[in-house]
């Protein structure tokens, strides 16, 4: 029986991957740990509940990974998507990190397996789980009950009192009930605030309340709110956030992987209004999928709709809502609630733009348009095969950058510049640090692992000073 | 296939898996369903039957209860494979035993047993009943051997008629051909899947209690899978060695028909032993509750079909062996009349869902 009024060596807020890696490493070390986790068994494990691979630096080919994935190359890769918003050495630990951290994966129970059908370009790069990450959240949490873990669902820590730089207690919720905690070090693991819309309201208004969140619904980000308003140090653009476009019909909360939509560079994309607004055809879809959140959330009721024929719908992996579908251009207008007559033109003019190529949606073709703005300069073939098909869009929000700064060691440091004594943070509640803006596929898991090492294992070994 | 409520469940359920794909790792399910992007009857049929419900991809969903999309794969398709197998039984009237399958079975097996210790009292004086045989044809001296041969042999060529007919239904519904029974590396691919349970997390194991993964549940199955054809061949070589070599049973102790039938019939009864612990210990949310009483009365049919057997050759110099032999036979009796109508048809399924994938792997 978990007992609340002895003080733990350990306590960890928060209940997905960063956190579980705390606390499965802190008892490692020797240390006695509490895990508390807001949302109910069912729902245990954040947006890590809803990942399927993570980002590793490898010297040689492994049973799931193909070739060897260097830490220049890695850091290369890195560097490049954050346009520099990074820190370097930080950056470079987790990179290193992640090669020591796959087999310690392994010896706690996640199993792998080869890279998913869609996803081959991975194979190199990333580690996939075995059932995705839920499969990997479960076999933590059989570890850590294994270990003697303390683990509280339904406890949602709201404040943890910070004097002189150190933590004195954590006041908590417990199924409803107020309690207070005491312990001798704290890890933050509670990822971030993107479930907070009034939080996402701050800085996109009331567009803010037509995005979808991807992931859990208990990223509120009261732990880190609170920690800011006590003095410690943030790191990343508050404004900044991973957003793609995905199926608007999805749930407003905790829909995952399966509402996202791969049909955009074979579409034209249009708004409310029936007009276009940026090229569909820019790149690959894995490079642009994470610019069109961003860009629908910038339309006119954040909508968008991406219109295709039938020459393109079996291109792209199955959608998990099926495709509204007519067999007049103005028919699938009235279908999706647009002007019949605008979707007619903007389809015409865009057919009447096309230049003949030939198609290849493998390679960056040359099948482009000519005098359209904007144009589209990939994939564009006509759109006049019925019957037609249109998918309606919403920004999907993934997760937010802003976080606590850290040293690494994993401490969180106050806005003097000076580490607290004993708090740490990992994961999502960090990742700011490291990935300033864009996104590396598997690089939140990559983070969220290592850091969660370093942070239980640091907490470990202050708690036993 | 016709159009059923768990039919359109598994279609909802699998469209959203291959949104997904997190899965495919698990079995050959997953890879098989991201072959297609409509699913049609036949297809549903198909993978219901090719999910060897190891439960790993109902722990691993994101999306299952109390998620709003509500996934649980082991369980529909549980349910839609006790669908087929009502769909394709022969003669179809009978199609209606899968559906209280449990109690078809129990009282199947009390009619057998009451059959046949009413005859064995009937046409057999009690001396010859509760005396001790011994020798060659003491079995045949209580029950004698053109009964029991007409017995077995009329139930058994019915039930292999019967079950040889639902394949062909099976088969030909989700797309299969003749000739493909003639295609020699598919067929050694889906005989080493049977043989291995490839599917039953041969790498990881399982999640056969719990979120927790285990072999035991592909170990059990395997103890009476090998038991049942351990059984098998003990009759194969009893008949030949009656009607080829002129010997007359009860044979030897270490006889091949006796040695076969002791380690198999110890097979069997570990195999069931363990397969109904797990049913009762493990947790219920990705099983399918209404098909529980089905489950458990087969396996229980095999179990008492082993014990009364193991019995026999304990009692069979004593003057117990009469009415042990009886009973024996008439759970015999029971399960060769049950095979067409029980869970035992599962196996005669996923052989051949295991062949379609096997095909569709090589095309
Ligand atoms: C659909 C989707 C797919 C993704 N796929 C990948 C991928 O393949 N690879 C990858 O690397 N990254 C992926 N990501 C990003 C990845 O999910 C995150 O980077 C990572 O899970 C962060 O882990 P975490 O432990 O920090 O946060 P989380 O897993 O979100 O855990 C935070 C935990 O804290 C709890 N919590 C929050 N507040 C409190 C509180 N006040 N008190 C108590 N508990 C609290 C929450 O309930 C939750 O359990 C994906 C994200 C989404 C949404
Ligand atoms: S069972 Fe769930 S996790 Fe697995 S493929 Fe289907 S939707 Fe995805
Ligand atoms: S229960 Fe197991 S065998 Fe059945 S579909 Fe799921 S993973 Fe495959």
């Amino acid at each position: 029986m978990t007992d609340l009024s002895k003080p733990y060596d350990v306590l960890v807020v928060g209940g997905g991957n960063a956190a579980l890696c705390a606390a499965i490493s802190a008892r490692e070390a020797g240390a006695s740990v509490l895990i508390l986790e807001h949302a109910p068994k069912a729902f245990r494990g954040g947006n890590s509940r809803h990942t399927r691979n993570l980002r590793t630096m490898h010297q040689a080919p492994t049973a799931t990974l193909t070739e060897a994935y260097l830490e220049e190359e890695y850091w290369e890769d890195l560097r490049r998507v954050t346009g520099g918003e990074t820190n370097e050495e930080l950056a470079r630990l987790t990179i290193r990190s992640t090669a020591d951290a796959l087999p310690w994966m392994e010896e706690h129970g996640v199993c792998f397996q080869p890279s998913l059908s869609g996803t081959l370009s991975l194979s190199r790069t990333n580690a996939f789980f075995l059932g995705g990450g839920k499969a990997l959240v479960n076999a933590y949490y059989l570890t850590a009950e294994r270990m003697g873990i303390d683990i509280l669902y339904d406890t949602e820590v709201t404040h943890l009192a910070l004097e002189d730089g150190e933590i004195r207690s954590a006041t908590i919720t417990c199924r409803g009930f107020p309690e207070t905690v005491r312990a001798r070090t704290v890890v933050a693991a509670s990822g971030g605030f993107q479930a907070n819309i009034g939080w996402l309201r701050r800085y996109w208004g009331e567009a803010a309340d037509n995005f979808l969140i991807r992931g859990t619904s208990y990223a509120q980000g009261k732990i880190l709110a609170d920690l800011s308003e006590q003095g410690v140090m943030t790191a990343g653009d508050p404004k900044q956030c991973h957003a793609v476009a995905i199926d608007a019909r999805a749930p407003k909360m905790d829909g995952g992987i399966v509402t996202r939509l791969d049909c955009v560079p074979f579409s034209i994309v249009v708004n409310r209004n029936a007009q276009r607004f940026y090229d569909e055809g820019e790149d690959f879809w894995p490079k642009r999928y994470a610019i069109w959140g961003r860009l629908v959330a910038q339309q006119e009721a954040q909508i968008g709709y991406s219109i295709i024929d039938a020459k393109c719908i079996e291109l792209f992996m199955p959608s998990v809502f099926p495709p509204v579908k007519a067999d007049t251009i103005a028919e699938l207008a009235v279908k999706l609630g647009l002007e019949p007559g605008a979707l007619e033109k903007t389809v015409a003019d865009y057919n009447e733009a096309v230049r003949p190529g030939t198609f290849d949606h493998r390679v960056l073709d040359d099948c482009r348009t000519d005098g359209l703005s904007p144009p589209k300069t990939h994939w564009a073939r006509r759109i006049d095969t019925p019957p037609f098909y249109g998918y309606p869009l919403r920004p999907g929000i993934t997760f937010t950058y802003l976080g606590v700064k850290v040293d690494e060691r994993a401490r969180v440091m106050l806005s003097d510049g000076r580490p607290t004594a004993n708090l740490f943070a990992a994961g999502e509640i960090m990742a700011g640090n490291i990935l300033g803006r864009g996104y590396l596929a598997g690089i939140g898991m990559a983070i969220g692992t290592v850091f969660g090492l370093i942070a239980g294992r640091e907490a470990a070994k202050h708690a036993h000073n | 296939m016709r159009t059923t409520d768990s039919l359109l469940e598994a279609r909802r359920e699998l469209e959203i898996c291959n949104a997904c794909r997190y899965c495919e790792g698990f079995c050959a399910v997953f890879p098989a369903m991201e072959l297609r992007r409509v699913f049609n009857n036949g297809d549903l049929s198909y993978l219901a039957n090719l999910c060897h419900n190891c439960r790993g991809c109902y722990y691993a969903c994101q999306y299952a209860p109390p998620h709003e999309f509500g996934i649980n794969m082991p369980r529909t398709f549980a349910e839609l494979r006790a669908e087929t197998y009502e769909e394709y039984a022969w003669p179809g009237f009978l199609a209606g035993a899968f559906r209280r399958n449990g109690a078809v079975i129990a009282i199947l097996t009390a009619l057998c047993l009451a059959g046949v210790l009413i005859a064995a009292a009937l046409f057999q004086s009690p001396a010859v009943l509760f005396g001790s045989h011994a020798g060659p044809g003491a079995f045949y001296a209580v029950i004698p051997h053109g009964v029991m041969v007409a017995v077995a042999g009329v139930t058994g060529l019915f039930a292999l008629f019967a079950l040889l007919v639902g394949f062909i239904r099976f088969w030909s519904d989700i797309g299969g051909r003749a000739g493909d029974f003639f295609r020699p590396a598919p067929l050694a691919r889906a005989l080493g899947d049977i043989l291995t349970l490839r599917n039953l997390g041969e790498e990881h194991g399982c999640n056969d209690q719990d979120e927790a993964f285990s072999s035991l549940r592909r170990r059990f199955h395997h103890a009476l899978f090998y038991g049942f054809l351990a059984c098998f061949a003990s009759t194969a070589t009893a008949t030949f060695y009656e009607y080829g070599l002129s010997m007359i049973s009860p044979f030897h102790l270490f006889s091949l028909p006796v040695v076969l039938g002791t380690v198999g019939g110890i097979g069997i009864v570990v195999g069931c032993a363990g397969m109904l612990w797990l049913k009762m210990a493990s947790d219920q949310a990705p099983g399918a509750r209404r098909l529980l009483g089905g489950d458990v009365a087969f396996v229980l049919l095999l179990a008492l079909s082993s014990v009364s057997g193991l019995t026999l050759l304990a009692l069979r110099g004593t003057s117990g062996m009469g009415i042990t032999l009886a009973l024996h036979l008439g759970f015999v009796l029971t399960l060769f009349l049950s095979l067409p109508y029980s869970k035992f048809v599962h196996a005669i399924y996923r052989a051949g869902a295991l062949l379609r994938y096997a095909l569709e792997r090589r095309s």
